[in-house]
């Protein structure tokens, strides 16, 4: 990978935008030149709002048939060179599982942004929700790794676009900015720098595209029309991409390595926020829209002297383990409260090794803090 | 594979994986007679296929940038990528199956759009990878693995389709034609906007040991004898258009 250093596409200052405004701006500074979609709620902001700012600065817009259709043009896309997005939501992200598995399989950087809403089924198509985290890391068949970030803020729209595309670029992999309705329909001030920070993929003419000697490493992505006469295939192929789909040992390799370079550099892609942690006998994790009520209620009860703290996940996958075993040996329970029936409550238990209570609301609505604080105040 | 084809073909791709009596080989040597004779630069080529048989034409044998993609969504990735980069030349060689029946949304539309590439569609009436199973193409009372006592659906006319749909060049011609193939696939690599050639395609292996053909020969004998010329049909009977294929252009500039 390239990492650039360029001017903001937007003027440096403050905006006052919704979470799905601020996503486009994110998207079109980190340099997305192609956007390929379908109209769904509670998305659809970004799709209309990127259809005019990719034709301002020389991009290009497809609105297609439906979701399949929508990510595979992204995929071809980023083969012929582009940095490219999608946004949806539960049915569209439903849709394109089998695209998604093929895009890890075949190693394509690409950016999807899922404004979460009620689900499952149609569901509640204008309400909130946060029920996609388990789909977005199991969502396509086979073993594959994905990138997935959960913003908290309309800033973190804007700020969490950016990094799922340097992330992509980075491990060529698919990376989903997992919002929800909430967030992506929140209007609120965020501030744009003058400068940022960009990655770029790795190009190295004649190097094979899909291996690498380690077992945990990323190969160089060529693009079409560059005169490398590329094989792109999401069948098992060796590392200049011919397809090897009787042989065993070529798709273990393959397997090993797409899972391997995004778990075995977990510690430089996980992020995440510590709020009063150090001596907390009671730890909220949250993430998402959730986690703003979260921080109020830790707030509230620190102020009534409890000792409370919250661990804020900005990574869901891959999953912070490390972190959540080391809190459970200092905490005395865990609170993680969801807008789904406890999706990450469930990997939390898998690590933390302490209590572990999920709370779970599935009523379209946002968790109010103060639901959150009488929660923590039963487990005090 | 001619010798004099050989620069189009991968050094390290030594055969075909095509069943013996598959009509995909001659369909392979009329597209790169067709680039061949057009001069059009591999290095600038991209050949985007779907999943089956006829998906193994271009991938991995065309030595030229080639996307093997999923089931069905070829013309979704062929759109992506000549729409940001319309220097590319795409064209998409893939079966009935994937192209018309699960990818079907995505030819109309690819079609509608007019969007600027050549579909070339190898109908072997089958399903041939997965073993022989009914089709949207399959002729109606034909047995196929999943409509054992004869397929009682009509086919779609395939070239009908993609015309409604706007397609700026339609042609259909079987691989027993094979100058009047190449031709239209020339015409249609050199003509702008959505181009679409239909090749009958014969899958001995799986539709004609079902269906009474004693051997390959008898197959492409039968398929030479059912076409007939678009300009014949006006002067013929509905009976003697029965079980007839019109072949020759159907749109073209």
């Amino acid at each position: 990978m390239s990492v650039q250093e360029i001017e903001s596409t937007l003027p440096a200052g403050s905006y006052y935008f919704s979470g799905n405004e601020a996503a486009t701006e994110g998207a079109i500074a980190a340099g997305c030149r192609y956007y390929g979609g379908y109209p769904i709620t509670p998305s659809s902001e970004i799709m209309e709002r990127i259809a005019v700012r990719l034709k301002e600065v020389g991009g290009v817009f497809i609105q297609m048939e439906d979701e399949i259709a929508s990510i595979c043009s992204v995929i071809g896309a980023v083969w012929a060179g582009a940095k490219a997005m999608t946004a949806t939501a539960g049915p569209g992200f439903s849709l394109m599982q089998e695209a998604i598995g093929y895009a890890a399989f075949t190693e394509t950087p690409l950016v999807i942004v899922d404004v979460q809403r009620a689900g499952p089924g149609t569901g509640q198509a204008t309400r909130v929700g946060s029920g996609d985290h388990m789909q977005a890391k199991w969502g396509s068949h086979g073993d594959y790794q994905v990138i997935t970030l959960s913003p908290w803020s309309v800033q973190e729209m804007y700020d969490q676009a950016i990094e799922a595309f340097n992330l992509a670029e980075q491990y060529r992999v698919p990376v989903f900015v997992m919002s929800e309705e909430a967030v992506g329909h929140l209007r609120e001030r965020m501030d744009v720098k003058p400068r940022l920070k960009i990655v770029n993929r790795l190009k190295k003419k004649g190097a094979p595209p899909f291996g690498t000697p380690e077992d945990d490493g990323v190969p160089p992505m060529p693009a079409f029309g560059e005169g490398e006469r590329l094989l792109v295939t999401g069948s098992t192929h060796n590392d200049v991409g011919i397809r090897k789909t009787d042989d065993g040992k070529a798709h273990e390799k393959l397997v090993v390595r797409i899972n391997n370079k995004i778990l075995k550099h977990r510690e430089s892609i996980i992020q995440n926020e510590a709020h009063s942690l150090d001596d907390a006998e009671v730890v909220v994790v949250s993430y998402g829209f959730t986690a703003r009520s979260a921080l109020f209620a830790v707030q509230a009860l620190r102020k009534d002297g409890k000792r409370v703290g919250l661990l804020r996940l900005k990574t869901i996958w891959p999953f912070a383990e490390e972190l959540v075993r080391d809190l459970g040996r200092k905490a005395k329970r865990i609170l993680v409260p969801e807008m789904n029936r406890g999706q990450i409550a469930g990997e939390i238990q898998k690590y933390a090794g302490c209590d572990v209570v999920s709370y779970c609301q599935t009523d379209g609505e946002i968790i109010h803090p103060h639901t959150i604080v009488e929660e923590v105040r039963s487990l005090l | 594979m001619a010798r004099d084809l050989e620069a189009y073909l991968r050094s390290d791709v030594k055969s075909t994986p095509f069943c013996p009596g598959c009509g995909h080989g001659i369909l392979m040597n009329a597209i790169l007679r067709a680039i061949d004779e057009l001069k059009l630069p591999m290095d600038k080529m991209l050949f985007v296929s779907g999943i089956g048989c006829a998906a193994w034409i271009p991938s991995p044998n065309f030595n030229a940038d080639t996307l093997h993609t999923l089931h069905g969504r070829a013309l979704a990735f062929a759109t992506g990528a000549k729409m940001f980069n319309p220097e590319l030349k795409v064209v998409v060689i893939s079966g009935d199956g994937d192209l018309t029946s699960i990818g079907g949304n995505h030819l109309i539309h690819a079609a509608r759009r007019d969007m600027d590439m050549t579909v070339i569609c190898a109908n072997n009436m089958i399903y041939g990878m997965t073993g022989g199973q009914v089709a949207s193409t399959t002729p109606l009372g034909a047995s196929t693995a999943t409509s054992v006592e004869g397929n009682i659906y009509r086919p779609f006319d395939l070239c009908k389709l993609v015309q409604a749909a706007g397609a700026s060049y339609v042609a259909r011609y079987s691989v027993t034609q094979v100058v009047s193939l190449k031709e239209a696939i020339k015409k249609a690599m050199s003509t702008k906007g959505f181009t679409f050639v239909e090749v009958l395609s014969p899958c001995p292996t799986q539709f004609g040991r079902r269906n009474q053909y004693d051997s390959p020969t008898d197959m492409l004998k039968t398929l030479m004898e059912s076409c007939i010329p678009v300009e014949e049909v006006e002067r013929l009977s509905g009976e003697a258009l029965k079980d007839k294929i019109v072949t020759g252009e159907f749109i073209h500039g």
